[in-house]
């Protein structure tokens, strides 16, 4: 417990910016300028030319990769927010309390771009409120919308204390907002749960009114249930993953107890990560048996189904069971990279590979480097932001102002 | 008078009466989006009469104003190659080369596409801003006006029937057909039904073209396949299809079951109010449970401290006691001395416990 000597930038009421990081010449930095450049000029192509400019959609494929990875993997790996608040909060596990705030940050951040990604993809982006003023009830989508923008809400409340704290020098009014927002953080939480359940589940629920569509492998009654236990893998796995990266990127602004607990945060996540891994395995495969989905398991999408399970599902937990055991943080890293490339090969094979199986591959979909373009930039954009909160905002340290409060 | 032009003016006449009176509509039950209408129409598709002409087609593009193809429409072999609806093509007809089993050419076999207007729409089941209905007489309209481009629609249809504006930049819209619903109202049959020459296009109320259908299959039952698609197929569509040979075959997908296809997505909707109501609860419940264990570890940890200290200040006692005895009441002054002041900073058991075990010695 040696009190390291971190050197952690932290704004004053006279100098409240620290943009110094973002101007200093490193590959990191060029590379984001790079694809904010091609991102905008794709954004004002696709706005100004119509959808069918920039992707390769088409009447068979209505949603592709905008859908597949932005909506669907980004609203899964933005589960962390509720996983480790709900460990910390409600199960009491206190020494997690260091993760929360960088996990409610990227959630909020990874659902805030979920929605930016998604204008993209609407054909009327202005009017994505139409939802409320005329409420299709019986669409799953409805569900799906509905709950993102309140759990979006949600997340902002709960993220609110980060740059109000940031803020409160030059603003003191926002002290007692943030006294407010302390006091309900376990009524948001319980509230953050529901909503997570509800539309991560309902994502996997998009696809039940086409059975025809999705290959019976990945096709069944129980998608909404797949989604939600996933979508705990996912939020678990991404709290390690971004672990590594902030590690590497901005471990100048952790704090000593940050560091401290980093470890054993990672180890009790791996552990967790590795018990609903193989849940889940459990649950596809008793899955795949009942509805008697064997025949299939030796047609090419059965092989494929087969790399699934075995690689990105129970590979990632015996090596995270094994990470956990031993306290190998490398260990647990290389499961994490594993789950999470488990989650995203999972939500293409639904929303892409084995969708719209029966059609001859001539008439199939694959996404066209712009679209991928605009998924890397929305991506970066994350990054970026997260940079700026992380600078700027007591996220990975805890302002000397408000220490011990909690 | 023929018996199609007979059906056209019956069907026309029973239109605009259907229109003018909304129809009182049995409820098929449970978990449907929209109630059976008893008096709603639809269209008889018997392929057998069907020569892959193309008419309907161009009477579509006609009467809607869509642009006309590349490729003229009595250029026959368009239909050779499998095409579906679009944006801009709300019908078309393709042709589907049938083995003969006796050996020798195969047969063409022509299938039209359009919207089949289900009973139970999975396109309005699936819309959350409610462009899509399915009208009493039969039609399901869309109403672009509300329409947020999100294409969940193209995604349930289990038809791959509606097309997307992907060029259009800023009014893109899902097209397809519309049962040419103006025509209707106004009398007139839809545009493909008109322009058929072979009369392989039936208007009229469903409930009778279901028997007529049945009629055609009863009478000559080495032509016709003994099955009436759009009957109960994804709950039942305006639109039917009568075949010679097995509908598979014509690309029609036999297995979607005889419900409606929203039906499928009411139960994890229905799931909603439950975790609503009941996950407040558990997590609550989890909540409490946790602080109730820590309120108790904390008892018990102050017990065991209390209980500690307890032992100790007897301990002492006994030890100063026992030096009273041994060195005198002078000594013994001074060790409760030494030992008040030693208390002074917070009591700290471990430390008391070590100057017992020293006075021990």
């Amino acid at each position: 417990m040696s009190g390291s000597t971190h050197s952690i930038v932290i704004p004053t009421k006279d100098k409240m910016l620290n943009l110094g990081e973002f101007s200093l010449k490193r590959p990191g930095n060029q590379i984001t300028a790079v694809i904010l450049v091609v991102g905008f000029i794709l954004t004002v192509i696709r706005f100004t030319q119509g959808i069918g400019s920039i992707t390769n959609l088409d009447d068979n494929a209505p949603w592709g990769m905008w859908i597949g990875f932005d909506l669907l993997c980004g609203v899964s790996l933005a589960a962390g927010g509720y996983f480790t608040t709900v460990a910390c909060y409600i199960f009491g596990m206190k020494h997690f309390h260091s993760a929360v705030r960088p996990a409610i940050t990227t959630a909020f951040l990874g659902y805030a771009f979920v929605v930016f990604a998604l204008l993209y993809d609407l054909g009327h982006p202005l009017r994505l409120p139409y939802m409320f003023f005329f409420p299709g009830t019986t669409s799953v989508l409805f569900e799906v919308g509905l709950c993102v923008a309140t759990y979006l809400t949600v997340l902002f409340v709960e993220f609110s204390v980060a740059p109000m704290e940031w803020l409160a020098q030059k603003f003191p009014f926002l002290l007692k907002w943030r006294k407010y927002v302390i006091k309900v953080t376990i009524l948001l939480t319980i509230f953050g749960v529901c909503l997570s359940t509800l539309h991560q589940s309902s994502l996997g629920a998009l696809y039940l009114i086409a059975p025809s569509k999705l290959h019976p492998l990945w096709y069944s009654p129980f998608i909404p249930m797949f989604f939600f236990v996933s979508s705990m893998v996912a939020g678990s796995s991404m709290v390690i993953f971004e672990g590594m990266f902030a590690h590497k990127g901005v471990h100048h602004y952790m704090d000593a107890t940050h560091l401290r607990e980093a470890d054993d945060v990672a180890f009790s996540f791996a552990k967790a990560a590795s018990f609903i891994l193989f849940g889940y395995f459990m649950l596809k495969f008793i899955d795949m048996i009942v509805q008697a989905n064997y025949y299939y398991l030796f047609s090419g999408y059965g092989m494929w189904w087969c790399i699934e399970m075995l690689f990105f599902v129970l590979m990632p937990a015996l090596i995270y069971a094994k990470g956990a055991r031993e306290r190998n943080i490398t260990l647990c890293r290389i499961g994490s990279i594993n789950a999470v490339a488990g989650i995203i090969l999972n939500r293409f094979n639904v929303s892409m590979i084995a969708f719209n199986y029966q059609l001859p591959a001539s008439e199939r979909y694959f996404p066209s480097i712009w679209e991928i373009c605009i998924s890397i930039f929305v991506v970066t954009l994350i990054v970026t932001v997260y940079r700026f909160i992380v600078y700027h905002m007591p996220v990975l340290y805890e302002h000397p102002n408000f220490r011990d409060e909690h | 008078m023929n018996r199609r032009k007979f059906l056209t003016i019956l069907g026309s006449a029973g239109v605009v009466s259907a229109l003018g009176t909304a129809q009182v509509a049995k409820a098929s039950g449970g978990t449907t989006t929209y109630p059976y209408y008893e008096n709603s129409y639809g269209v008889l598709h018997d392929t057998t009469r069907c020569i892959g002409c193309r008419r309907c087609e161009k009477a579509c593009q006609q009467v809607n104003n869509l642009p006309m193809p590349a490729k003229p429409f009595n250029d026959l072999e368009v239909t050779a190659t499998k095409r579906r609806t679009t944006a801009d093509a709300w019908t078309v007809v393709n042709r589907y080369m049938i083995k003969n089993p006796e050996g020798g050419k195969d047969k063409p076999v022509f299938r039209k596409l359009q919207c089949y207007h289900c009973n139970d729409p999975a396109c309005a089941s699936a819309c959350f801003a409610k462009c899509f209905k399915k009208e009493p007489s039969g039609v399901v309209s869309y109403d672009g006006s509300q329409c947020v481009g999100c294409r969940y629609c193209m995604v349930a249809c289990p038809f791959y029937v509606p097309g997307f504006q992907y060029e259009e930049a800023w009014d893109p819209l899902v097209l397809k057909c519309t049962f040419c619903s103006p025509r209707l109202q106004k009398g007139q049959l839809p545009g493909c039904v008109e322009a058929c020459p072979m009369g392989a296009l039936t208007f009229g109320k469903r409930s009778d073209l279901i028997k007529i259908a049945r009629k055609r299959m009863d009478k000559e039952p080495a032509k016709y396949v003994d099955y009436l698609y759009g009957e109960y197929d994804a709950g039942g569509t305006a639109w039917m299809t009568l075949s010679g040979v097995p509908h598979a075959e014509l690309g029609m997908d036999m297995n979607l079951g005889n419900r409606p296809m929203g039906e499928l997505t009411a139960g994890a909707l229905g799931a909603v109010p439950m975790i609503i109501a009941f996950w407040p609860v558990l997590f609550g419940g989890v909540y409490g449970i946790t602080k109730c264990k820590e309120r108790l570890v904390k008892k018990e940890q102050e017990k065991a401290i209390a209980a500690a200290q307890a032992q100790t200040k007897q301990a002492l006692e006994a030890a100063v006691e026992n030096i009273e005895k041994t060195q005198g009441v002078e000594a013994a002054i001074q060790v409760r001395q030494a030992l008040k002041t030693a208390q002074q900073p917070p009591s700290d058991g471990s430390c008391c416990c070590s100057s017992k075990h020293g006075e021990g010695v």
